[in-house]
């Protein structure tokens, strides 16, 4: 998880207490209706949405990392439900492209 | 095992709580995972729907033998054209809606996929109903939960 923060200069905000840590596979989208269709849980999703929808979206799905990035900054009502939903919560300065290339080149898969 | 939440139309700070409860609930009674996801997903975009068109709500749970059964009851606008409705990619949601990552016509549509069974009826200017029912596949892990908790 470090590794991954560390190469799109992600900065975690609150880390998951129970999930384990191994992401093998993501799914970029700012569409939560989109993100509800997945048949996969337990993947990262990257998004440029900032908002508490994203957590609530990702409690429904099984998703237990999240990274919000285009360098959109997180509420706090946002931190605190990822706390509560034991959700991984990361902030990262780069585009969502950016974060995409750079996690599939480090390994992490897609979902289709 | 019955179960009620209110919804407040217009209120997206408590839009999951009755979907994070029945999931919580779920759990707890060990039903397949899969089929908790499939409910949950279904609930939530029926939940997120009252929130964004409905002034309010309210939603009944029931947990029997072989399947959960929720309905939905709201008071709003109701719902003009339901076939209509179900298209993908028709939506009537505003702008605030949209901005938070709905409203693209994908609700109804992913409600269907996720359900087993899904029901909708509607009258303008009432109110819609919604009534979702997932089948189990898994009896026995949820019959022997509800005997210890009843």
């Amino acid at each position: 998880m470090q590794y991954m923060c560390d190469i799109i200069a992600g900065k975690i905000l609150t880390a998951s207490e129970s999930e384990s840590q191994f992401i093998s596979k993501a799914f970029a989208s700012d569409l939560m209706s989109d993100v509800l269709m997945l048949d996969s849980g337990h993947i990262l999703l990257i998004t440029g949405l900032s908002n508490p929808q994203v957590i609530r979206t990702a409690e429904m799905s099984d998703i237990k990392t999240v990274v919000v990035g285009r360098n959109k900054k997180c509420s706090s009502e946002m931190i605190n439900l990822a706390k509560e939903c034991d959700i991984t919560l990361i902030e990262s300065p780069y585009s969502i492209f950016k974060i995409s290339g750079v996690l599939y080149e480090s390994g992490i898969n897609p979902i289709f | 095992m019955n179960v009620k939440f209110d919804i407040e139309g217009g209120n997206f700070s408590s839009a999951r709580l009755a979907s994070s409860g029945v999931k919580k609930m779920l759990k707890q009674l060990n039903i397949n995972i899969q089929t908790i996801k499939r409910l949950v997903v279904a609930m939530y975009e029926a939940e997120v729907n009252i929130v964004a068109h409905a002034y309010h709500g309210e939603v009944n749970v029931n947990i029997s033998q072989d399947q959960i059964k929720v309905v939905f009851q709201d008071h709003g606008p109701g719902i003009k054209d339901i076939e209509l409705a179900m298209q993908e990619g028709f939506s009537t949601a505003s702008e605030q809606v949209r901005e938070m990552g709905f409203g693209a016509g994908m609700g109804l549509p992913n409600m269907k996929s996720h359900a087993d069974t899904l029901n909708i009826t509607s009258e303008v200017g009432k109110g819609t109903r919604v009534e979702i029912v997932c089948y189990l596949k898994s009896k026995q892990s949820c019959l022997q939960h509800l005997f210890t908790m009843h």
